[in-house]
C-alpha cells in the first residue's frame, strides 16, 4: 500500500513521473528499433514460411501488449471501483488508446503476414478473431469516455465495461477457438516452438520494447491527462473570480 | 441483499412494456423485415437460403434484441423513478434483472416465437422449427441480458443506441457462435444439443452477469 | 408505525461538488427525532445535492453522512424516503395503479394505497392515467408514496412546488405529523417556513472553485 500512497497525490505523481515517462519512451523506442533491426536482417528466415514470417517479430509482441494493456486497464479499473482512487481512472483512460492502437497493429501485421501465405488480406483465424473482437471492446471503451456528459461519469462506466469486458475475454477466446475448430482445421499463426533459442530472441527484444514503450507513453497521457484537468480547473476559478 | 419489491417490478415493468410505445411490435416488424430483405440479397435460390439463412435469421434475432435496449432505463432515470426505486432499500440488482427479465417476456419471447415462421420462410426444415423457437428463446435470453449491461452503461446519454451496440454487440459473441451452431445443427437434422447447451451456457452466465454490471452502471447514472 | 426511538443523522464535514466546481463545504449537522430542517440557498446552491446525499443517490466530494437508529439495523440502510424534482410517475399508468404499485412493492396492502390516494385527495383522479394529470396532481401523486410505506426519514426537494395553497397546507400538515411520530424530516424550500423547524442556508457554506488537485485527498500545491 505504500507504493500506492505514493501515488496518491498527484503533485508528487507528476514531479516522479517525468523522468520515466520519457525515459522509457526513449527506451522503449530504442529496443524496438534494435528488435526489428534484429529481426530483418539477423535471425534466420523460417523454414516453412521464408521471409515473410520476419513480420512475426513485430506481430506477435503486439498482440501480447494489447492483451497486456487490457489487463492494465482491468486492473486500474478495478482499482477505481472498489477504492475510489483518482489516478487510477486516468490510469486506465491513458492506456486505452495505446491498446487499441497495439492492437490495430496486430491486426495489421496479422493480415499483412497472411497475404504472401493464404493469398488473400483477411481470413478469420481463431487468434484474429479473438482479438479484433477486443478491438472493438476497446473502441466501446473509448467511446464511453466520450459519450457521457462528466469525466466523474464517463470514469466509473468506463470501469464498468472494462470489467465486464475482462470478465468476458476467457469465454469469448473459448467460444471463437470452439467456431474456428468447427469450421476451419488449421491455425495459420503457430509460433514453431522448436525453433531454435536465437530464432525468438528479436521476438522478445521487441516485446520488451513495448512494454517499455507502453509504460512511457501512459505515464505521458496520464500526465497530460492531469495537466488538462489544471488548466479546467484554472479557468474555471477565473470565470468564477472575475 | 432486500429482493422483495422486485416481483412488482416485474410485473410492472411487464404490463409497461406491453402499452407504452406498442411493446414488441417494432422488434418484431424490424426482425421479420429484416429476414425477409435476405432473399433480395441473397437471390431465390433454395439451396443459397438454406445454406445461409440460420444464420442470417440468428443476426437478425441479435440485432431487433438490441431495439429495446435503448428504452430499457432511459425512462426511468430522466423521470425519477430509478431515483425511487434507488432509495427504496430493495436491491438495485433486483430491479435490474427485473427490468430486464420482463422485456424479455414482453419482447424477446415474441421474437422467439416469431422465428420459425421466418426459419420456414428461408428454406429451413420444417421438422426443425420447433426447435428453432427453442433456441431462439435462449439465446434472445443471452441478448437482452448482455444488451442491459449496455443499456444501464448508456442510461444517461442522449442517442445511446449507438453506445449500446458498440459495448453489447463483442459481449453478444459467444451467444452468436453457439446458438447458429445450434441452428445449423438443427438445420442439418444432426445433434443440436451440444451447441444449445453451450448457447445456454451463455445465456446463464449473462443473466447472472448482468444484474450486478447493470446495478454498478446505474448507481453511476444516479449519482 | 415509525419508531420513534434515538434515530439521528449526523454529517461531518460533508463537502458536495459539481464538476470541478465545489458547491459547499464543511456542513456538520446532527439532526434527532422529532426535527424538521429547511434547508434554504439560491437556486443552484447545493440543496437537492444535499438531500441526495442525505438518500444515498449521489457521493459526496469529501465528509461523511452517519445514520443511527433503532437498535439492529444498519446505519446505511436505514429507511428514508427522497422525493425529488421529478415525480417519478408514468404517464401511461393511472394514478391508482401507481399506487397499487408502490403498495405492492413495498409489501403492503392495496388498501394501504387507496388510503394514501384519499388523503391526499385524489380519490377521484384514480383512473385517470399519469399524462392527464395536473402538475399539482402529479405531485401529491408522488407525496402518496410517503404515505403508503411509512419511514422515519424524509427527505424532500420542494415538496410544495406546483402545488395550491390547499395542497401546501396538507403537506405541512403531513409533515407536522411525522415531527409529532418522532420522524426526521428534511425539506429544500422556498418561501414561508414551518413553525419550530430549523434552518441550514447554504449560500453561506458556499465553496471556491475546487481545492488545487481536484482529487480526493490531494493536498494543497502550487495553485493555491
Amino acid at each position: 500500500m505504500a507504493v500506492l500512497s505514493l501515488f496518491a497525490n498527484p503533485h508528487r505523481f507528476m514531479a516522479i513521473s517525468k523522468p520515466f515517462a520519457w525515459g522509457f519512451t526513449m527506451l522503449g523506442g530504442g529496443m524496438i528499433l534494435y528488435g526489428v533491426y534484429m529481426g530483418l536482417f539477423v535471425a534466420p528466415a523460417d523454414v516453412r514460411q521464408g521471409d515473410a514470417a520476419r513480420i512475426m517479430f513485430v506481430h506477435v509482441p503486439s498482440m501480447w501488449l494489447s492483451m497486456f494493456a487490457f489487463a492494465f486497464m482491468a486492473g486500474a479499473s478495478f482499482v477505481s471501483l472498489i477504492w475510489r482512487h483518482a489516478l487510477a481512472d486516468v490510469a486506465a483512460k491513458s492506456a486505452a488508446p495505446i491498446g487499441a492502437v497495439f492492437t490495430a497493429l496486430g491486426l495489421i501485421t496479422g493480415s499483412i503476414w497472411g497475404y504472401p501465405i493464404w493469398g488473400t488480406w483477411w481470413e478469420w483465424d481463431a487468434r484474429i478473431t479473438s482479438v479484433l473482437i477486443l478491438f472493438f471492446i476497446y473502441l466501446g471503451y473509448l467511446a464511453v469516455w466520450q459519450a457521457m456528459e462528466t469525466p466523474q461519469k464517463a470514469a466509473r462506466a468506463a470501469a464498468i465495461l472494462c470489467l465486464v469486458g475482462a470478465a468476458n475475454l476467457p469465454i469469448i477466446h473459448f467460444s471463437v477457438d470452439w467456431w474456428n475448430t468447427l469450421h476451419q482445421p488449421a491455425t495459420f499463426f503457430t509460433e514453431d516452438n522448436n525453433a531454435p533459442y536465437g530464432f525468438k530472441v528479436p521476438m522478445y527484444i521487441v516485446a520488451l520494447g513495448y512494454l517499455s514503450l507502453f509504460g512511457g507513453l501512459t505515464l505521458i497521457n496520464m500526465r497530460a491527462e492531469i495537466m488538462m484537468t489544471r488548466a479546467e480547473m484554472m479557468m474555471q476559478r477565473k470565470l468564477a473570480a472575475g | 441483499m432486500k429482493l422483495k419489491g422486485a416481483g412488482a417490478a416485474f410485473l410492472r415493468e411487464l404490463k409497461l412494456a406491453w402499452s407504452g410505445g406498442g411493446g414488441a411490435a417494432l422488434p418484431l416488424g424490424f426482425f421479420a423485415a429484416a429476414c425477409s430483405l435476405t432473399p433480395l440479397t441473397l437471390g431465390p435460390e433454395s439451396d443459397l437460403l438454406k445454406a445461409a439463412g440460420p444464420g442470417v435469421i440468428w443476426i437478425a434475432l441479435a440485432l431487433s434484441s438490441l431495439l429495446p435496449m435503448e428504452r430499457l432505463f432511459q425512462a426511468d432515470l430522466e423521470d425519477g423513478t430509478l431515483d425511487a426505486y434507488a432509495g427504496s432499500g430493495v436491491a438495485l440488482e433486483g430491479i435490474a434483472a427485473a427490468k430486464t427479465a420482463a422485456h424479455w417476456v414482453a419482447t424477446g419471447l415474441p421474437l422467439a416465437l416469431v422465428s420459425p415462421v421466418l426459419w420456414i420462410m428461408l428454406q429451413g426444415p420444417v421438422a426443425a422449427a420447433p426447435m428453432v423457437a427453442l433456441i431462439s428463446a435462449i439465446g434472445s435470453a443471452a441478448f437482452f441480458f448482455f444488451g442491459a449491461i449496455g443499456a444501464a452503461l448508456a442510461a444517461g446519454v442522449r442517442r445511446g443506441g449507438l453506445l449500446i451496440a458498440l459495448v453489447a454487440l463483442p459481449l453478444y459473441s459467444p451467444a452468436m457462435i453457439f446458438g447458429a451452431a445450434a441452428m445449423y445443427a438443427a438445420a442439418a437434422g444432426g445433434d443440436w444439443g451440444p451447441a444449445l447447451m453451450l448457447t445456454a451456457a451463455a445465456a446463464l452466465f449473462g443473466v447472472a452477469l448482468s444484474p450486478f454490471a447493470a446495478a454498478l452502471a446505474l448507481r453511476a447514472a444516479i449519482d | 408505525m415509525i419508531d420513534a426511538s434515538s434515530r439521528v443523522i449526523e454529517t461531518h464535514d460533508l463537502a458536495a461538488s459539481r464538476g470541478l466546481r465545489l458547491l459547499f463545504n464543511g456542513v456538520t449537522l446532527r439532526l434527532g427525532a422529532g426535527e424538521v430542517l429547511e434547508l434554504r440557498g439560491a437556486n443552484g446552491s447545493g440543496k437537492s445535492t444535499l438531500l441526495r446525499i442525505l438518500a444515498g443517490l449521489t457521493r459526496p466530494f469529501a465528509g461523511t453522512v452517519h445514520y443511527s437508529g433503532a437498535p439492529g439495523e444498519k446505519g446505511e440502510e436505514a429507511p428514508r424516503h427522497y422525493l425529488g424534482h421529478s415525480d417519478a410517475i408514468k404517464p401511461n399508468e393511472t394514478a391508482g395503479d401507481q399506487a397499487l404499485f408502490w403498495a405492492r412493492f413495498f409489501g403492503r396492502d392495496d388498501e394501504v394505497a387507496v388510503q394514501a390516494l384519499d388523503r391526499m385527495g385524489l380519490a377521484s383522479r384514480a383512473g385517470v392515467p399519469g399524462r392527464g394529470l395536473s402538475a399539482g396532481q402529479r405531485r401529491r401523486l408522488a407525496i402518496a408514496r410517503l404515505l403508503i410505506e411509512p419511514r422515519p426519514v424524509w427527505l424532500l426537494d420542494e415538496p410544495v412546488a406546483a402545488l395550491d395553497a390547499q395542497g401546501r397546507t396538507r403537506v405541512e400538515e403531513l409533515i407536522a405529523e411525522h415531527a409529532a411520530e418522532g420522524g426526521i424530516t428534511v425539506v429544500a424550500m422556498h418561501g414561508p417556513g414551518f413553525a419550530g423547524a430549523r434552518t441550514l442556508d447554504l449560500a453561506e457554506a458556499a465553496g471556491c472553485a475546487l481545492a488545487p488537485g481536484g482529487f480526493k485527498g490531494g493536498d494543497a500545491g502550487e495553485f493555491s
